[in-house]
């Protein structure tokens, strides 16, 4: 792909005989010097809950804290492939500075809008390629699922938990070992079965799913999906369910324990800041709760408050690096070691995560 | 008392033919600034972000282009079977029948940099999607079976069958488990044809269609002894044509132009497969496009400006206005309800007060 | 797998099945009219968005079905005077009705995305729900699966035991007999095509009231056309699309278990199956000209005017 030149570009429009376009593009760009221009693309609507529900959090808090000094767009309901490729180039076009994209299949539209717009600064999440002007940023959620493992390792009373989850890639997997490792370290007789409903999104699906884990005897659910459908079925049935994204305790007073929440308003401040010094650059961040990205939402008072008290211990223990979730030993459903004793599962071994430890039924769909 | 009453005319009307659209956009512009108006926009803001403010560059209209291609395309092919009364409405699965071909032969020559990568790409995306067009042709035609649901149905397995490839065996081995193929490497992606835009070479395809529609279409005896097989099944098998081949035709035109207008996707904007390819809403959205061009050449060319200017408007309006981009939908629906309804006036005319069942009872005494 | 866990399943087949019952059932009376509209999704979702904010802003979960059944019921007039008044293209209008009532939906719900809400609530009939096996089978629900439930009789009845139910059949038969006895085919088409938009209406909003009481956008998630090869599917017959609701709403929850059991069959194929099968139903009653003249309206999708036919 050829880089376009503003002369180039100009010309173009010249050579349309638009030269009110052209004017227009001027006068915006006059005006981007006094705010510095902040883009963000997201994949659904805002809503009150859920994974762009946090990433607007952050959106908010990044407002308030430098107030009239930026200026900020918000585009929802983008959809992946070449309709976000188009918006992220008008954003970029109109005067945008910086350009947060937070869905998967921003990845490569992004890549391919940074290379034409070699000052502008995207920050793309969860993917993982990065370019000379793209960044890109995750968290680890996996130590919030640890955490929350504790809390349904404890309340279980089946001992058996159900995982709502959309797609078998690194990342749920990740979860999903976390929550079993975490709730094995108070209950070593758990079970965790697993539903894919191939979707990220499809608040009927992972209802049923949710349904049938229930049916199966699991008595708290929780998911790696972004609808509030498996709240609301615990809450039906009169079991528990541990919320993702947000908390989703107004979906479900009785079942909801806890959540897995992550935030983003620390990372978004950093980077603007960065780039309002001149100083940004393109990095590959993925923070857990160290940084505060990922965290563990209230707690019912349902939880009693030993198990409270093991929670917060462990946090601190992650926190200070003592406990990693992926601590060796780790062995896989077979009983591969996959981690020594003494060791730890490193980043790159756990961004390539394709197994379920022992203690999750059921085989890994390829 | 006053009544309006639709009366057949004798002949259908030739200028309704031309002005019934027209007038279908104009209703549907006023339906637009009366929703403007309603929601607190001004209008000529409103209409300025909506219709102007995303064609202004040329960056803009070479968006235009690429939205308005496949639209065309896709509407000429159905337009053969339309005319005939063939109901494909299953384009949208053709068109990633087409998708998941092309895409099969760019993964399968991925190492390869040969010039003839593209054009096998096309040619599998023609047949990919002639071959999911062939199912309710050899239904109809074997069975008797609708065409129009079953073409309907296959759209969804079709977006299954590419669900399934890029979860499973054609899921790019480097990308983590993500349920997409590779990106295509160069050898497998359109050029593009204006520097600054994103405009590539399968506009070329269009334009090409373009022309051997129109030809076919004034000048071909197939597609004349097709609309007479379509309208008059009897009358065309007394005149020694075979109605079966109708029915293959028709579908097929309309799959093979699906299909092009999925590879055209796959080497043009999207250059891998992932599912947002099963989603483009093309292939449903080109049956208005082929209604409001009239089933005719140029007529679906310039419908399918306003429709791909209309997915860019809403886009638009989202980004200047905060308006959620499904305005555009409301849009779309719109103009083809307008376009259907005025359509009566091409067959029927208006006829205002009762003097016409106070003549016919005078008559009857 | 026990008694119990089957229990669990099937009453979770039949909540599964209720939207698809109201959606095809409706379908069905527009399409013994001789009336095709594949609208159907574009009506749902209406249904359940208008279902969804009036519940939301009233706090009367009745009102909120009421509504939905209203907006389909507004929708489906939509489609009657472009069809039905002004004798369009059916299958034209009824795609433009599912383009329109998408983005409809969307627009006005910008503001509702996973905004909380109560849903309806189970009955428990005089602790009827507590009883072994039966109470979880058969007393478990919200009372809109007994709606869906009591909705088959009724239209069975309908159209084989009553008069207006012949009139309607013959009319989905040949129009133009039923205009020569002196029926009124359009009146009589427009009421089936409105009943067909209540009915989407409130399977729609069975969906954001009941099934997961929360509003996101394309929810429906292409229930709307699952019902529509359902009515094809059961032939026309309102009891086989009963049976063809449970078997299609249950196709997920099965694979869900399945999984579970550990049986691996990539999911993509168990969701194309109504659609495979529909087709195949298709095949076997078109392939010869007394079986679809048995099944099928004969009048199907064929616009009717008085004076032209």
């Amino acid at each position: 792909m050829k880089h376009t030149s503003v002369t180039g570009r100009i010309k173009g429009l010249l050579g349309t005989s638009l030269l009110a376009g052209a004017l227009a593009l001027a006068a915006g760009s006059a005006q981007a010097e006094d705010k510095l221009k902040i883009g963000f693309i997201y994949v659904s609507p805002i809503g009150d809950a859920g994974w762009t529900f946090q990433h607007d959090t952050g959106r908010k808090e990044l407002e308030a804290a430098f107030g009239d000094k930026i200026e900020i767009k918000v585009l929802d309901t983008i959809p992946e492939g070449p309709e976000a490729e188009r918006v992220t180039r008008e954003l970029a076009s109109s005067g945008h500075q910086i350009i947060f994209g937070t869905s998967f299949g921003y990845m490569n539209p992004m890549l391919k809008v940074a290379k034409t717009f070699p000052k502008v600064h995207f920050e793309h999440a969860t993917g993982y390629k990065t370019a000379k002007n793209l960044g890109n940023y995750n968290a680890r959620f996996y130590e919030g699922r640890y955490l929350a493992g504790i809390v349904a390792g404890a309340m279980t009373k089946s001992n058996k938990l159900g995982y709502v989850a959309a797609f078998p890639i690194p990342e749920v997997l990740q979860g999903i070992n976390a929550y079993t490792r975490g709730a094995q370290s108070v209950n070593p007789d758990i079970e965790v079965n697993v539903v894919w409903v191939n979707s990220w999104f499809d608040p009927g699906r992972e209802r049923e799913a949710a349904d049938t884990l229930l049916d199966q005897g699991a008595d708290v659910v929780t998911h790696h999906t972004d609808s509030t459908a498996p709240v609301i079925a615990a809450e039906e049935k009169g079991k528990y369910a541990i919320a993702y994204h947000s908390d989703m305790s107004k979906y479900g007073a009785k079942a909801h324990l806890t959540s897995v929440t992550h935030h983003w308003g620390d990372y978004y401040k950093a980077i603007v800041q960065s780039a309002l010094d001149g100083q940004w650059a393109a990095g590959s961040v993925w923070g857990g709760m160290k940084e505060g990205m990922v965290n563990i939402g209230a707690m019912n008072e349902a939880v009693p408050a030993d198990v409270v008290a093991k929670v917060e211990a462990a946090k601190a223990a992650i926190i200070d690096g003592s406990l990693h979730p992926f601590a060796g030993p780790v062995v896989d459903q077979e009983g591969k070691e996959i981690v020594a004793a003494g060791a730890n599962m490193s980043d790159a071994d756990m961004s390539k995560m394709g197994f379920y430890v022992r203690g999750v039924n059921g085989k890994l769909p390829k | 008392m006053l009544s309006i009453k639709l009366v057949p005319r004798p002949q259908p009307s030739k200028s309704m033919v031309y002005l019934s659209p027209l007038l279908a956009i104009g209703l549907m512009l006023v339906f637009g600034l009366i929703v403007f108006m309603f929601l607190g926009q001004n209008p000529v803001t409103a209409f300025h972000a909506f219709f102007i403010e995303p064609v202004n560059d040329l960056y803009g209209l070479g968006e235009l282009l690429i939205k308005a291609s496949p639209l065309a395309l896709i509407a000429l092919g159905l337009a053969v079977g339309f005319r005939a009364n063939i109901w494909n409405i299953g384009a949208e699965g053709q068109l990633i029948l087409g998708t998941i071909a092309a895409g099969g032969v760019a993964l399968w020559f991925y190492e390869s940099d040969s010039v003839f990568v593209l054009p096998l790409m096309f040619i599998a995306g023609a047949l990919g999607g002639m071959a999911w067009a062939a199912i309710p042709a050899f239904l109809r035609t074997r069975f008797n079976t609708n065409e129009i649901l079953v073409s309907l149905m296959l759209v969804y397995v079709a977006g299954m069958v590419l669900s399934w490839l890029i979860h499973g065996p054609w899921r790019d081995p480097d990308g983590f488990g993500f349920p997409q193929s590779r990106m295509f490497s160069d050898s497998a992606l359109l050029p593009l044809i204006i520097e600054g835009t994103r405009a590539h070479a399968g506009i070329f395809i269009t334009l090409l269609a373009l022309i051997v529609t129109t030809i076919f279409f004034r000048w071909g005896l197939l597609a004349f002894q097709m609309r007479v097989a379509g309208l008059a099944p009897k009358a065309a098998g007394y005149a020694g044509f075979n109605s079966q081949y109708t029915v293959w035709i028709g579908l097929l035109a309309g799959g093979a132009a699906a299909g092009l207008a999925g590879a055209s996707e796959a080497a043009g904007p999207f250059g891998q497969l992932d599912m947002a390819a099963s989603v483009t809403g093309y292939g449903f959205a080109a049956i208005i496009v082929a209604f409001v061009g009239r089933l005719h050449p140029v007529g679906i060319l310039f419908a399918s400006l306003l429709m791909a200017l209309l997915y860019l408007g809403g886009e638009s309006a989202q980004v200047n206005l905060a308006l959620p981009s499904a305005v555009s939908k409301v849009f779309q629906g719109l103009l083809l309800f307008f376009l259907l309804a005025t359509d009566v006036l091409i067959h029927f005319r208006l006829q205002f007060g009762s003097s016409n069942a106070a003549a016919r009872k005078a008559g009857a005494l | 797998m026990n008694t119990e866990t089957l229990i669990l399943i099937l009453a979770a087949t039949v909540a599964a099945a209720v939207p698809l019952i109201f959606a095809a059932l409706g379908e069905l009376v527009v399409e013994k009219s001789g009336v095709l509209n594949l609208g159907v999704e574009g009506m749902m979702i209406v249904g359940a968005i208008s279902g969804f904010i009036v519940a939301h802003e009233t706090g009367f979960l009745w009102l909120g079905v009421l509504a939905g059944a209203g907006a389909g019921v507004l929708m489906a007039f939509i489609f009657g005077i472009i069809t039905l008044t002004l004798m369009a293209n059916q299958v034209a209008t009824g795609l433009a009705l599912t383009i329109f009532g998408i983005g409809l939906s969307a627009f006005i719900g910008q503001n509702y995305s996973s905004v909380a809400l109560d849903g309806l609530d189970k009955i428990n009939l005089v602790g009827l729900s507590d009883l072994p096996i039966i109470g979880k089978l058969l007393f478990s629900y919200d009372p809109l699966v007994y709606l869906a439930l009591l909705m088959f009789p009724l239209i069975s009845w309908f159209l084989y035991r009553s008069r207006s139910g012949l009139i309607l059949r013959a009319l989905g038969e040949s129009p133009a007999s039923a205009h020569a006895l002196g029926y009124s085919v359009i009146k009589i088409r427009y009421l089936a095509v409105l009943f067909g938009g209540a009915m989407a209406g409130i399977g729609g909003a069975y969906l954001s009231l009941a099934y997961t009481p929360l509003w996101s956008e394309g929810m429906t998630a292409g229930r709307g056309w699952i019902a529509l090869a359902l009515v094809v599917f059961a032939t026309w017959r309102p009891g086989r699309v009963l049976l063809g609701a449970f078997l299609f709403g249950g196709m997920t929850i099965a694979q869900f278990h399945a999984q579970g059991l550990g049986i691996e069959i990539p999911a993509q194929f168990l969701t194309m199956l109504p659609y495979l099968a529909t087709i195949v139903v298709l095949v076997l009653i078109s392939r010869n000209a007394n079986t679809i003249r048995l099944n099928a309206p004969a009048s199907l999708g064929q616009a009717f005017h008085k004076e032209v036919h």
